[in-house]
C-alpha cells in the first residue's frame, strides 16, 4: 500500500538568492497522529534539508513553533494534520515579524518590547535578608498567576491587526507581563512600568481586537490585561484629580 | 541579513470574522454619533418652541428618518450587547482565589440597563 501524502504550501525565503518570499510546494508523508511540525521535519529530513524553521520542545511548551498555518497563528506542534486533511495546507512565517529566512522570524524588537516593561520584580526598597523572603498568599497569587504562563511565543503579536498598523505598538504579550508584575504583591513598580504602559504605543494604543487571546495556546488572556491596565491607570488618574492632597 | 517585510494590506479586516466584526462594531459608534447630533438638535428645537418643534418632529417621522433609527437602534443594541460580553474580562472581582464567574457580571450589567430602558419606555408610554 503506498503511503498517504498531504501538500503543504511552505513560504520561503532565501535572502541570498530572490527578492522576496514564494512559495514551494512539498508533498509530506501522512500520518493520522502527526502535526504541522511533524511533517515540516519529515521535509527537512527526507525531501529538502535546506528549509529553515525554529522549533525545540515539540510540547507546547518552549514556544518556539509558531507559524501561520492556513493564515491562523498556531504552534505547528499543536496543529493536527488530520485537521486539514486531504486539503492542502499553507505554512507561513508568523505574520507582523520581519521574515529573516523561510520561516524564520526576526524577534529582537518583541525582545526589545518585553524588556521595556521591566519584567521583574521592582522594589523602592529592598528587604534586607535577615527578615526572610518575600511571602505571598494562595489568593495573591492567584491574582497574576494566569499572566505569568506566558511562553513568549508571539502568536498574539501575529494575530493583532494594531500590531500590524502600528509596529511601535509595545503589544499584547509584553503588556500582559507588565500587567503579571503590577499585579503581584511583591512588586512596586506599577508608577514606574505606568510611563511604558500609559503612552500611544502602549495600552491606548489597543482598540480591542481581542483576537490575542482568543489564538493564546496558553490562555494568558492578553487583551484583558491590557484592558484592566487601562481600567487601573484611569481610576489612579481620577484618584489624582479628585484627591490630589493623596499624592501618588 | 536582508529581512523582508510583507506589507499589509488595507483589506486586513476582511481576512478574518472577528476582524471583520470588530470593524462593524467600531461603525457601529458612527450611527449612535448620528443619532445624537439629532437627539441634540431636538433639544435645540424644543428651546426656539413649539413651532419649530413640531415641524422638527414632522421631519423625524419621514420613512429616511425612521429607517436611520431603526438601523441606528441596531447599532446600538449590537454595541451594547457586545460591550456586556467584554466586561468580565475587564472587571475582575475576586473572592479569595477565585474569579467571580463572567455571568454574574455580565448579568450584573444587564439588570440595571433593562431596568432603566423599562422605566424610560413607560414614562414615554404614560
Ligand atoms: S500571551 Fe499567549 S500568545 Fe502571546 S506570547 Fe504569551 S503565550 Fe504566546
Ligand atoms: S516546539 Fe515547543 S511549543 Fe512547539
Amino acid at each position: 500500500m503506498s503511503k498517504e501524502t498531504i501538500t503543504l504550501e511552505v513560504l520561503r525565503y532565501r535572502p541570498e538568492q530572490e527578492q522576496e518570499p514564494t512559495f514551494q510546494l512539498y508533498e509530506s508523508e501522512y500520518r493520522e497522529d502527526w502535526v504541522v511540525l511533524d511533517a515540516i521535519n519529515h521535509i527537512k529530513d527526507h525531501i529538502d534539508g535546506t528549509l529553515s524553521y525554529r522549533w525545540s520542545c515539540r510540547m507546547g511548551v518552549c514556544g518556539s513553533c509558531g507559524m501561520m498555518i492556513n493564515g491562523e497563528p498556531k504552534l505547528s506542534c499543536a496543529a493536527f494534520l488530520r485537521d486539514y486533511y486531504p486539503n492542502p495546507i499553507r505554512v507561513e512565517p508568523l505574520a507582523n515579524f520581519p521574515i529573516e529566512r523561510d520561516l524564520v522570524i526576526v524577534m529582537d524588537d518583541f525582545m526589545e518590547k518585553l524588556t521595556s516593561v521591566k519584567p521583574w520584580i521592582l522594589r523602592e526598597q529592598e528587604m534586607p535578608i535577615s527578615e526572610g523572603e518575600y511571602r505571598q498568599t494562595p489568593a495573591e497569587l492567584a491574582r497574576y498567576k494566569q499572566f505569568s504562563m506566558c511562553m513568549n511565543c508571539m502568536l498574539c503579536y501575529s494575530a493583532c491587526p494594531v500590531s500590524a498598523l502600528e509596529p511601535d505598538f509595545i503589544g499584547p504579550a509584553a503588556i500582559a507581563l507588565a500587567h503579571r508584575y503590577n499585579l503581584d504583591s511583591r512588586d512596586q513598580g506599577r508608577s514606574w512600568r505606568e510611563q511604558v504602559l500609559s503612552t500611544e504605543e502602549g495600552i491606548w494604543a489597543c482598540t480591542y481586537v481581542g483576537t490575542c487571546t482568543t489564538v493564546c495556546p496558553v490562555n494568558v488572556d492578553p487583551a484583558g490585561a491590557i484592558q484592566q491596565e487601562k481600567m487601573s491607570i484611569t481610576a489612579e488618574w481620577f484618584k489624582g484629580v479628585l484627591m490630589p492632597w493623596k499624592g501618588r | 541579513m536582508r529581512p523582508f517585510v510583507r506589507p499589509v494590506p488595507s483589506t486586513w479586516w476582511l481576512k478574518r470574522r472577528v476582524y471583520f466584526l470588530f470593524i462593524l462594531r467600531e461603525l457601529t459608534s458612527v450611527f449612535i454619533a448620528v443619532y445624537l447630533i439629532l437627539f441634540l438638535n431636538l433639544l435645540y428645537q424644543l428651546s426656539l418652541g413649539r413651532q419649530a418643534y413640531e415641524i422638527y418632529l414632522d421631519f423625524l417621522a419621514t420613512p429616511g428618518m425612521i429607517v436611520f433609527h431603526v438601523i441606528a437602534l441596531v447599532a446600538a443594541l449590537y454595541h451594547t450587547i457586545t460591550w456586556f460580553g467584554l466586561l468580565p474580562n475587564i472587571i475582575v472581582v475576586r473572592i479569595g482565589e477565585n474569579r467571580v464567574s463572567s455571568k454574574l457580571i455580565t448579568g450584573a450589567n444587564y439588570v440595571p440597563w433593562i431596568a432603566v430602558s423599562a422605566i424610560i419606555f413607560l414614562i414615554l408610554k404614560g
